[in-house]
């Protein structure tokens, strides 16, 4: 009781440096559990991002460039490859179920992907999770020019059913490339939350015939996304052999997660550095409660000296400037959700709406818990210099004058 | 017959010079004080009262000798048994008061029993009643005037129910009125709260008030040492 007193009292005459010195470790608690919750989550999500396939068959270049163009709809596409080439590897006996994808085209740079209805009839995008149009909406006709628009991409452009839109040419969007077609929105897709949200689907054929695309384009498609049959572990180990190693003309990547995973390999050392800046921040702000809280240990002599001669023993001393220097690395951490609050939020808008990729800014982490902990450590280990100073307070000399 | 409460023996304390001389300040061969017993000493500044109610209360350690209260060794305590000691026996009053200016009437005065007995909020309301601020307990020091701060002074000095109360030039600060109030309400306190009471001071005028007056010169051969030298 009388220990909280102090420490409360002593906190509130340094209102001004309590507050400056709780902000620093605010701001680096809050930057820590923010880059490590990112780094954590994102990894997660897009590792578990897959569409509910096993693989992807593109045109021979990178396995991490396919991936990305025809499961999170980012980057171009490596190249196309023959419809043949489809068709034999929809035949294959180890594969469950192959899905063509066509892409080339936008609507104000959002994608527009052609594909066929077993996207969305026969794929569960995540355990127990499948497509379905939202009320009022049907899937497209694939003979017609129709489109199913994702749940992002309907709400950023406003679409509804019943809607018609002509497409651009090309991934990025330029006005001067508007197609002539015509097409007609006949349904929004429920929110899946991975990257189909972000794109506008319509017919395989769509896409191919497309007035403007390279005729060549009709017999092709970009990818063909592939489930294998259940155990098809040894289908698809033999598949990457017959593709990747035996073949030079198609990549195959399998499994998606391990593709994305070297993604996260590779940009491993940005994580790194961000981490590096989040302990160097609380390093910083650690020494700004040293530096707070032992230079108002000279204005505390006389307080100190009054303290010991009313009984209180140097422990006790010691005890109250420890908790004191813990007490704001502790209102600091409080702070420190609230930066958590506003960054990861933002972050995950932002990295929904780039990537379709979503993550839960409020889902528990682990550093929930040491964060906190290891800062308010490290603000009590500040308090020591100064409690040895306090200590060593010599009690007669500052109860002058003497008489 | 009234049982002693203080006793002192062949005390001595002194103090390094910045020139390396030992610089005696205190060498009083026997002192008492009895239960209830208030006594003032007289002396002038920097003749080592401060020091010798220092070493009472057990915030200096004697060079030699020994210092008994309430039938323990302060001197021969180690310093947490001394805190505890001055904690639960010792009340002090300051000349310059010592009050701690961050917080209000009412947390000095707890605070003056929170090393001891423990905080009794009820006991320190009285107390504040009793010298007149019941109606400044959320105060802070700054907004008292010098006589209201001496008053929370006192209240603070009763607050652990001590046995004795040291006294250290009280009336230092106060004109001539608000000395002669301060110092009844130290002895009314004190006799209220069964408190001995030991006075140093170099005020003819508060001396005055007490009945058993003693030169501190005259029990403290340190200072004939030094006239001597």
């Amino acid at each position: 009781m009388t220990l909280w007193l102090l420490v409360w009292k002593s906190l509130r005459q340094h209102a001004l440096s309590t507050v400056v010195t709780a902000l620093s470790i605010a701001l680096a608690g809050g930057l820590l559990m923010s880059v490590w919750t990112i780094k954590d989550q994102a990894r997660a999500a897009f590792m578990g991002v897959n569409e509910g396939f096993d693989a992807v068959l593109g045109a021979r270049g990178s396995k991490l460039q396919l991936v990305l163009n025809s499961i999170f709809h980012l980057e171009a596409s490596p190249g196309n490859l023959d419809w043949a080439d489809y068709q034999d590897i929809a035949r294959n006996p180890n594969v469950e179920l192959a899905v063509p994808i066509a892409v080339g085209d936008n609507y104000y740079g959002y994608r527009l992907v052609g594909t066929t209805p077993e996207y969305f009839t026969r794929v569960e995008y995540a355990p127990g999770g499948k497509f379905a149009v939202q009320p009022g909406g049907a899937l497209f006709d694939p003979a017609r020019k129709e489109a199913v628009a994702g749940d992002f991409v309907a709400r950023k452009m406003k679409l509804k059913v019943g809607d018609t839109f002509h497409p651009f040419h090309g991934l990025i969007f330029d006005e001067k490339n508007q197609h002539a077609e015509t097409y007609v929105v006949t349904g929004i897709l429920k929110p899946s939350n991975t990257p189909a949200d972000r794109v506008i689907w319509i017919p395989l054929e769509g896409l191919q015939k497309m007035a403007g695309h390279d005729p060549k384009a009709e017999t092709e498609v970009s990818a063909v996304l592939v489930k294998l049959k259940a155990g098809g572990a040894m289908a698809g180990f033999r598949m990457d052999m017959m593709y990747n190693k035996q073949g030079n003309r198609l990549t195959f990547a399998w499994p998606i997660g391990r593709v994305v995973a070297e993604l996260f390999d590779k940009i491993g050392w940005f994580d790194r550095v961000l981490a590096l800046v989040s302990y160097l921040v609380a390093v910083v702000a650690t020494a700004s409660i040293l530096a707070s809280v032992y230079n108002s240990m000279n204005e505390r002599r006389r307080e100190i000296a009054i303290l010991r001669a009313l009984g209180a023993r140097r422990r006790t001393i010691v005890a109250a400037i420890l908790l004191e220097s813990a007490s704001i690395s502790a209102f600091g951490m409080v702070a420190g959700f609230a930066v958590y609050g506003v960054i990861v939020p933002v972050v995950a808008q932002i990295m929904r709406a780039q990537t379709g990729v979503v993550i839960d800014p409020f889902k528990f982490s682990r550093i929930m818990l040491w964060a906190p902990a290891g800062l308010i450590l490290m603000g009590a280990l500040a308090g020591v210099l100064p409690a040895i100073k306090a200590y060593r307070t010599a009690v007669a000399e500052n109860l002058a004058p003497l008489s | 017959m009234a049982m002693t409460l203080l006793e002192i023996s062949q005390l001595k304390k002194s103090f390094t010079a910045p020139d390396g001389a030992a610089h005696g300040v205190v060498n009083i061969k026997e002192f008492h004080l009895a239960e209830r017993e208030h006594a003032a000493l007289q002396g002038e500044s920097g003749c080592g009262k401060t020091t010798f109610l220092h070493l009472i209360a057990g915030i200096l350690k004697p060079d030699s000798g020994a210092i008994k209260i309430a039938g323990r060794e302060m001197s021969a305590l180690r310093e947490p048994a001394r805190d505890r000691l001055r904690a639960t026996t010792i009340g002090y009053i300051f000349q310059v008061f010592n009050l701690l200016q961050g917080y209000t009437c009412l947390e000095n005065v707890l605070l003056g029993m929170s090393f001891g007995p423990g905080m009794d909020r009820g006991f320190a309301q009285a107390l504040l009643q009793r010298v007149g601020l019941g109606h400044r307990l959320h105060h802070y020091p700054r907004q008292l005037s010098t006589g209201q701060q001496q008053r929370v002074a006192v209240a603070r000095a009763l607050a652990n129910r001590p046995k004795l109360v040291l006294a250290d030039e009280p009336t230092g600060n106060l004109d001539h009125k608000n000395a002669r109030e301060s110092l009844q309400l130290i002895r009314e306190g004190c006799r209220e709260n069964g408190a001995a009471l030991l006075l140093v001071s170099h005020d003819r005028e508060a001396l005055a008030q007490f009945e058993n007056v003693r030169e501190f010169a005259a029990i403290n051969q340190a200072a004939g040492e030094q006239a001597g030298a």
